[in-house]
């Protein structure tokens, strides 16, 4: 088997904008370019964070990775096999090997079914579990794994009769039922408290060890991704602007969007009041994905920008040692 | 320096079909002028219950079961809805509600809810109340172009300013902010707290009451943290005493330990195993002792009191500020 369990080529996902009636007449499509262009690969066993602001195309990333969307481009290589185009029944093997976790545990499961219904469904749908038997074991492993235990008292509880962390469990069994080799996780912890928080982050790392999965950890939290993940990516506008091991990319930020980033990240200590954080990033909002800023795509809210940066290309990802690469022109001299 | 709110064994219960949640029980604690009191802890510990007590505003099945909410050197629990909205709630306390910038009403512009907002609390000409909602607006850092707009055209961070400006109104003197920036990313979330802050020094926003779950933003803004267990209070301090090995609670420090740390690597988060108590039956003694690694006998027999243990550092723990 190859290094790599994942490769994404060029992915990119525009989603067609509505059109006026002379954009109609005319014949004109605009696009929001959601995902843009992203490249990276995972290696097996490997966590790979993937950071950036709201609407910066994670979850579409993360989606198209599942193939719940159909990429407008680009290619998604999984185990060596070329999987963008997959059609039934190969897909329904691909999809027990990549299993997706989501950010609110509760819209995610249907609210009149039992945790035994909810867990036995993709059990059903894959036509695994021959016998009642079979598939109850199948249940209680999944249930012990993510340590809902009693399992047996579990299965017989509706979604609403968990906290919120036990139901982020209950939802990582339903993902772990079809033993997949891979998971992507969309902000697993970013609706539950704090306390519970670690305690699911913690069960999550536990389950990487015991079963060897691979994970593409989506957030916009950068402290727990750094506690998390081995290697982070940071998305800006549909494309990724830097990539590199945690540790690199939060102590030694190349792109000025990351040091942004970090800047603004709370940290539990005193003597902070009445401070006034100035972030490195101008104010004001982030672009539309409809319309896309020329050259350098984080121009517009950069203070470090020069006429360069918007008069030509777009610049590439450029390592900057250790495997760590940065798409900024001028890198060099601002670092 | 002045109290501007006093609350005194304060008690709020939800009286529901299987029984009474004792959100809020037996709660005293005080604000002073200009200060900004950080009320934290997980969820459902009874923060957000909090908060609408002191609007004397509870949620059905809720009632305020007892104790005194002195506002201005008025006690505000027996006035009647109707006196509570005319001469209280909004003029003296207002709030911003946990997950109000996702309930704006769609089909209004901004300018027309604000303008509603203004007149329901206050009878003024409409030249009047588009004075002070431009006024706000700017102390918000949104453009007057706003008030023609729809709340789905703004982003998150754009709505949460439009509801902390209606809430500055009528120019209370305390403003309870309940979770104003946990469903926001780190850039806005920064971006609001520095908002906050720069009212507090504009003198546009007087005392505050800020809630959260996480303490790492608590840290940016109060210069008080209550943490809340179980609806109670577990300790009372300032924030150097609670950022600091001076934090006492076994429950606080806890929740220290499960606070992620961006320059720090570490290969074990701790966390708080179990989970929080049931407040239709809350466990006997200490609300926590169940999870805590420090309990002793004493601590499932009898409720520890709030005790200082050393100026504005307050304490409700069996092992902390006794001789053993
Ligand atoms: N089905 C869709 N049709 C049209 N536009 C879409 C669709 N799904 C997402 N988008 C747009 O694509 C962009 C990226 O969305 P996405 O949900 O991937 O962001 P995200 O990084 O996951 O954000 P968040 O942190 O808020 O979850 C957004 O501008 C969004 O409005
Ligand atoms: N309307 C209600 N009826 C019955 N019980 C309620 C009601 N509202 C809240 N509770 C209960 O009161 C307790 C405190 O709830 P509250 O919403 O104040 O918690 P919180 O600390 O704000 O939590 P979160 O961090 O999740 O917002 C919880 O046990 C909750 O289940
Ligand atoms: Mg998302
Ligand atoms: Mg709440």
């Amino acid at each position: 088997m190859p290094d790599n369990i994942l490769e994404v080529k060029n992915l990119t996902k525009w989603f067609p904008l509505r059109r006026g009636i002379w954009q109609f007449l005319r014949g004109q499509q605009r696009y929001a370019r959601a995902v843009d262009g992203v490249s990276f690969v995972i290696e097996r066993g490997e966590i790979l964070g993937l950071i950036g602001e709201s609407g910066c195309g994670k979850t579409t990333t993360g989606k198209l990775i599942m193939k719940l969307m159909e990429a407008s481009s680009g290619e998604i290589i999984f185990n060596g096999e070329n999987v963008t185009h997959l059609r039934r029944p190969e897909l329904q093997k691909y999809r027990r090997s990549v299993q997706m976790i989501f950010q609110d545990p509760y819209a995610s499961m249907n609210p009149r079914f039992k945790i035994r219904s909810v867990l036995q469904e993709p059990i059903v749908i894959h036509s695994l579990g021959r016998s009642y038997n079979e598939r109850e074991a199948m249940i209680t492993k999944a249930l012990e794994e993510v340590k809902l235990m009693p399992a047996t008292d579990f299965m017989s509880r509706f979604p609403h009769m968990l906290s919120g962390g036990q139901r982020q469990r209950a939802a990582t069994a339903r993902a772990l039922i079809l033993t997949p080799s891979m998971l992507v996780a969309d902000e697993p912890v970013s609706m539950i408290d704090l306390s519970t928080r670690a305690e699911i982050l913690q069960m999550m790392k536990t389950l990487h060890k015991e079963l060897n999965l691979t994970y593409l950890y989506i957030t916009h939290d950068l402290s727990t991704a750094r506690y998390f993940t081995d290697r982070i990516a940071v998305m800006y506008l549909g494309k990724i602007v830097e990539i590199g091991a945690a540790e690199d990319v939060v102590e030694k930020p190349g792109h000025p969007y990351t040091r942004a980033l970090i800047e603004a990240v709370c940290e539990p200590v005193t003597g902070k009041l009445d401070l006034i954080k100035h972030l490195p990033i101008k104010e004001g909002e982030i672009p539309s994905p409809a319309n896309i800023p020329k050259g350098c795509r984080f121009h517009t809210r950069c203070i470090h920008a020069k006429p360069e940066c918007w008069e030509q290309a777009e610049p590439d990802l450029i390592e900057i040692g250790n495997k760590h690469k940065v798409a900024c022109r001028r890198y060099n001299e601002i670092k | 320096m002045t109290n501007v709110l006093e609350v005194n064994n304060l008690k709020l219960y939800y009286y529901t079909s299987k029984g009474v949640v004792r959100a809020l029980d037996d709660i005293t604690f005080s604000l002073q002028e200009g200060e900004t009191l950080g009320i934290v802890g997980e969820s459902g510990c009874g923060k957000t219950t909090a908060g609408l007590a002191l609007l004397n505003m509870p949620m059905p099945p809720g009632k305020i079961a007892g104790g005194q909410i002195i506002i201005d050197g008025q006690d505000i629990v027996p006035l009647a809805e109707k006196e509570m909205r005319r001469h209280v709630r909004w003029q003296k306390i207002a709030m911003v509600f946990q997950g109000a910038m996702n309930c704006l009403t769609p089909v209004f512009t901004i300018g027309k809810l604000m303008m509603e907002t203004m007149l329901e609390h206050k009878t003024m000409k409409k030249e009047e109340a588009w004075h002070i909602i431009e006024k706000y607006l700017g102390y918000v850092g949104l453009p007057a172009g706003v008030t023609k707009r729809y709340p789905h055209e703004l982003s998150g961070g754009m709505k949460q300013r439009v509801v902390i400006a209606m809430a500055l109104f009528m120019n209370p003197k305390v403003v309870v902010f309940d979770e104003p920036t946990t469903a926001l990313d780190v850039i806005v979330q920064c971006q609001i707290l520095n908002l906050i802050k720069k009212l507090k020094l504009e003198k546009a926003l007087l005392s505050c009451i800020f809630i959260t779950h996480d303490l790492a933003t608590e840290a940016e803004v109060a210069n008080r943290i209550m943490v809340m267990y179980g609806g109670k209070i577990a300790e009372i301090g300032t924030n150097q005493q609670i950022y600091s090995e001076r934090a006492a609670h076994p429950y606080t420090k806890k929740l220290l330990a499960a606070t992620p740390r961006l320059h720090q690597k570490v290969d074990h988060l701790s966390f708080i195993p179990g989970a929080p108590p049931d407040l239709l039956a809350p466990p006997t003694g200490c609300r926590f002792h169940l999870r805590c690694e420090v309990a002793m006998g004493k601590c499932s027999a009898q409720e520890p009191p709030l005790i200082e243990i050393e100026p504005d550092h307050k304490v409700a723990c069996w092992k902390v500020g006794y001789k053993e």
